[in-house]
């Protein structure tokens, strides 16, 4: 059955062996409690029951981290989940505080990447768009973004591979943004109806929109844009697009 | 003079059992030391790093693989196969990618009315982004000594759907639960409805197309 996991482990990809082979170097950390104590969860969350704690003075190991919680074993081997909250009142060898804190405000305006999904219309057909940004500095970024719409007439494809975004007041709590950019759209329309072709245009675009910290590396944004596709027609088109969604930054 | 020699014998024999207690007494207590310093639980030539935050491992990521059934409405009930990817942001909250893959059947139209074939193209594909919120954490029981962690969780999303040739705009709902089994690896069973609207048999309609599964994953 192991023989099995780990064969699905390989097909999963090359990232989930390369930890299974950094766990093969021995990294042992340990924080000594300042607390009178601090409590052992036997599960990562609030509500999980507290069966053990250790008091002042003692050491523990830290394993790993899933999301608030830290995995530790204590002096006398007892394996459970330590609340960060707690794990930050303890001290290291050295007996400095252990200096365990979430991504704030200010790691909110200084990041450099930033990684997201949104959803909206696109003139009356529903569009989901993926993005991922580099900001250069605090105030400008690039993103890159793919989007598919479809409605009843028919799909497009979206690529910009060059979007500027400014943002004028970062350190804002609602952060407005500016954006300018250029790509490509293509239509498809859809097999049921009388056949026109598929057709690739390029377009350009303005916009702006709102974007706002939530929690830990998690935020939130909306936007809008206006789009010129530059047909082979007469005439230019127009479009309208209005989106919501989250992200995550690093 | 014989009561003299009686005293002294006494105070030696007394002195004697007195000295052998004592050092009965002195051998044990080092004795009793030893054994606590024999096996101290962390070795104390170990050296002790300094924790910084970004030293920590941390599994907030964990990847799968699915199979499961997937009812396409008018098109029968067909394997599906797929993989996903977690983030855990908090305890509570998730955020979850799944692409996955199968093939519309027949619809009974096409069964009964002999030779008639309304798709030629039975390739379905979707992928979707969900948030996910843990609602009901827990531990399973399996043995006296062995206790799970599991949840129970609601998801929603949206993504697209490319079936038949179209593309779909696809809302995503559902709930599961999952079942971690050890640091690395978790079970998870979900249900879920994927909704788009499509025209292909001749109405506008919103179809509903509901897939159970089962999802191995590995934290990372």
């Amino acid at each position: 059955m192991r023989k099995c996991f780990i064969t699905l482990v390989l097909l999963v990809g090359s990232l989930s062996v390369s930890s299974l082979s950094t766990a093969g170097e021995p990294e042992q950390y340990f924080v000594k409690v300042a607390d009178p104590y601090i409590e052992i969860h036997t599960g990562a969350g609030r509500g999980y029951p507290i069966f053990y704690v250790v008091a002042r003075d003692e050491w523990v190991q830290l394993l790993y981290r899933k999301t608030d919680w830290f995995r530790v074993l204590t002096e006398d081997g007892k394996e459970g989940w330590v609340s960060a909250a707690q794990l930050s009142m303890t001290l290291n060898p050295s007996g400095k505080r252990v200096d365990i804190r979430d991504p704030n405000e200010k790691d909110f305006v200084l990041r450099d990447w930033e990684y997201g999904a949104l959803i909206g219309d696109f003139e009356g057909l529903s569009i989901i768009s993926f993005y991922a940004g580099y900001h250069f500095n605090e105030n400008i970024s690039n993103e890159i973004i793919l989007s598919q719409a479809s409605g009843s007439v028919s799909s497009k494809t979206i690529l910009s591979l060059l979007n500027i975004v400014h943002e004028p007041f970062p350190e804002w709590k609602m952060s407005p943004f500016f954006t300018l950019g250029t790509g490509w759209i293509r239509t498809d329309p859809k097999s049921t109806l009388a056949t026109t072709r598929d057709r690739t245009d390029q377009y350009a675009n303005y916009g702006f929109g709102i974007r706002t910290h939530l929690t830990k590396r998690f935020l939130l944004r909306a936007e809008y844009k206006n789009y010129v596709i530059f047909t082979s027609r007469d005439d230019n088109e127009e479009i309208e697009e209005w989106k919501v969604g989250f992200g995550f930054f690093f | 003079m014989e009561s003299w020699f009686r005293v002294f014998l006494l105070v030696t024999v007394f002195a004697f059992s007195g000295t052998a207690v004592l050092a009965a007494e002195k051998s044990g207590q080092p004795a009793a030391d030893e054994i606590i310093q024999q096996e101290p639980v962390i070795q104390p030539e170990v050296k002790r790093r300094e924790v910084k935050q970004a030293d920590i491992e941390t599994e907030n990521f964990e990847v799968g693989v699915f199979v499961g059934l997937l009812s396409i409405e008018d098109f029968g009930t067909n394997p599906v196969y797929g993989v996903s990817v977690d983030y855990h942001v908090t305890e509570d909250l998730f955020v979850q990618g799944r692409f996955g893959v199968s093939e519309a059947g027949t619809t009974s139209f096409e069964r009964l009315g002999g030779g008639v074939t309304l798709l030629s193209n039975r390739d379905y594909q979707y992928y979707d982004v969900s948030i996910g919120y843990n609602l009901l954490p827990g531990e399973a029981f399996l043995t006296r000594d062995t206790a799970y962690n599991t949840s129970l969780y609601l998801i929603i999303g949206a993504g697209n759907t490319d079936f038949a040739g179209d593309n779909f705009f696809t809302i995503v709902w559902g709930a599961g639960y999952g079942i971690t089994v050890s640091d690395w690896f978790a079970a998870h069973m979900d249900f879920r409805d994927h909704m788009f609207d499509i025209n292909i048999t001749g109405e506008d309609k919103t179809s509903h197309n509901l897939e159970a599964s089962l999802d191995l994953t590995f934290y990372f």
